[in-house]
């Protein structure tokens, strides 16, 4: 386990919203939303490029760690007010999501089969 | 926020509280001929640094571990204690509020109060400080039983509840083709089941299969409804809606299989997962669905520990 504090820090991420003092299990990234239904588990840090609302009903469902939102993307304000609401952490970060999952390997953040 | 509320609380329990409830009712005492030597030893064989003097029946003075330490120092060995005690002895009746013995341990700077009944004014007992933080803790951890009670019976809600059929119902309005009310509904669910609490594990199953159902009433619907059954055994939960139906149902549950147009795929809907999903998480579904009226999908979580505990 992981705190994602730490993460937040050595990754550079700017945290929009939400508690940061939390573990991460793993990670998983997808942008399709039933996929990481079905396949992230709890406590995962996830990954993606989408940034509408259901991102955190899919957290809030899943009880993800966070999310974290590649290439610089901006979460819609919608959603984050929700994510501030239901306190899931987003992450923002400037680099890609195969960039950013390199550094989390790095970090000692695996996926769910390895 | 909270603090201010504990505060409000102990003074709560500080006048609701009586000294007698918090007072040591077994209490030693000792007579004013005993001498200091032997004070000494008793003090310390009864692990007290402090004790009421009385004789026949009468309470006459008190006498503390500080005397005794003074008259060692003075070499007083052979002193008795009727020499050294404190004479002008403050009392509180037993079945005043705790708060008076707090303002008077405030005011006075004694370690000690005899307590006394108002009956009859004989001695029934002595309070400390570490009496009083005692007896509020012991409070407040009742109080906190209580709670954990409460929260132990609501899981358990079915056990209290006498009669042939007993089920919850919770039903949640989806609308169709709004992605930002997209999740409510399922959201909604999950605290409710929480709440009432099922275990985190049976819970994210719901709140799962809810949610993957919510989202087809949104995406491809005119909008329905969600309406989940807490029974003694199972959740079943029944998603209605008015829409254009499935026209090959076996083609609709094959993983990756999906009619989403574009924009609803940009948003990371229409995987062909859906249906799967739902299959994944529950125990049972069954899928109806007749072109151009509407789909009707059950589906049942099964609550093997529910009904009688762990």
């Amino acid at each position: 386990m992981v705190n994602l504090k730490d993460i937040v820090q050595k990754l550079d991420l700017k945290v929009v919203s939400g508690d940061i003092d939390r573990e991460v299990s793993g990670g998983y990234s997808s942008d399709l939303l039933s996929d990481v239904i079905a396949n992230a588990q709890k406590d995962n840090i996830w990954i993606t490029l989408q940034t509408h609302i259901n991102i955190v009903a899919v957290a809030n469902l899943q009880e993800l760690a966070g999310i974290i939102l590649v290439n610089g993307r901006q979460p819609e304000e919608i959603t984050l007010k929700k994510a501030e609401q239901e306190n899931i952490p987003l992450l923002l970060t400037e680099l890609s999501t195969f960039e950013i999952v390199g550094k989390l390997y790095e970090l000692g953040i695996h996926g769910n089969k390895g | 926020m909270d603090n201010t509320r504990t505060t409000s609380k102990i003074q709560e329990l500080t006048y609701e509280l009586k000294i007698k409830d918090v007072m040591i009712k077994n209490i030693k005492t000792v007579n004013s001929e005993m001498s200091i030597c032997s004070l000494g030893d008793f003090l310390k064989k009864n692990r007290i640094t402090g004790v009421p003097v009385v004789n026949e029946d009468e309470l006459v003075g008190l006498i503390s571990i500080e005397d005794f330490i003074n008259c060692i120092k003075n070499q007083d060995k052979d002193a008795i204690i009727n020499d050294k005690m404190t004479t002008n002895i403050e009392t509180l009746y037993e079945d005043e509020p705790l708060v008076h013995a707090i303002t008077k341990f405030d005011k006075s700077g004694f370690g000690r109060f005899p307590i006394i009944s108002r009956k009859n004014k004989k001695l029934v007992g002595i309070i400390t400080k570490s009496d009083i933080i005692r007896g509020i803790l012991k409070k407040l951890e009742t109080a906190y039983h209580d709670e954990e009670e409460r929260r132990y019976r609501a899981s358990h809600i079915f056990n209290d509840i006498v009669a042939d059929e007993v089920f919850f119902k919770f039903q949640y309005d989806v609308e169709a083709k709004n992605f930002d009310k997209a999740g409510e509904a399922a959201t909604g669910l999950k605290k409710t089941l929480y709440r009432l609490g099922l275990s985190p594990e049976i819970v994210r199953r719901a709140a799962i299969s809810t949610y993957e159902a919510e989202i087809n009433i949104v995406s491809y619907t005119d909008g329905g409804k969600i309406t989940a059954y807490l029974e003694p055994h199972q959740i079943r939960i029944v998603i209605t809606d008015i829409g254009p139906g499935i026209p090959d149902v076996e083609k609709a549950m094959k993983p990756g299989f999906s009619n989403a147009p574009g924009w609803i795929r940009e948003l990371g809907f229409g995987a062909g997962m859906g249906l799967p999903n739902i299959k994944k998480f529950t125990d049972k579904m069954t899928l109806r669905s007749t072109v151009a009226k509407g789909t009707r999908l059950v589906i049942i979580i099964k609550l093997s520990d529910y009904r009688n505990g762990d």
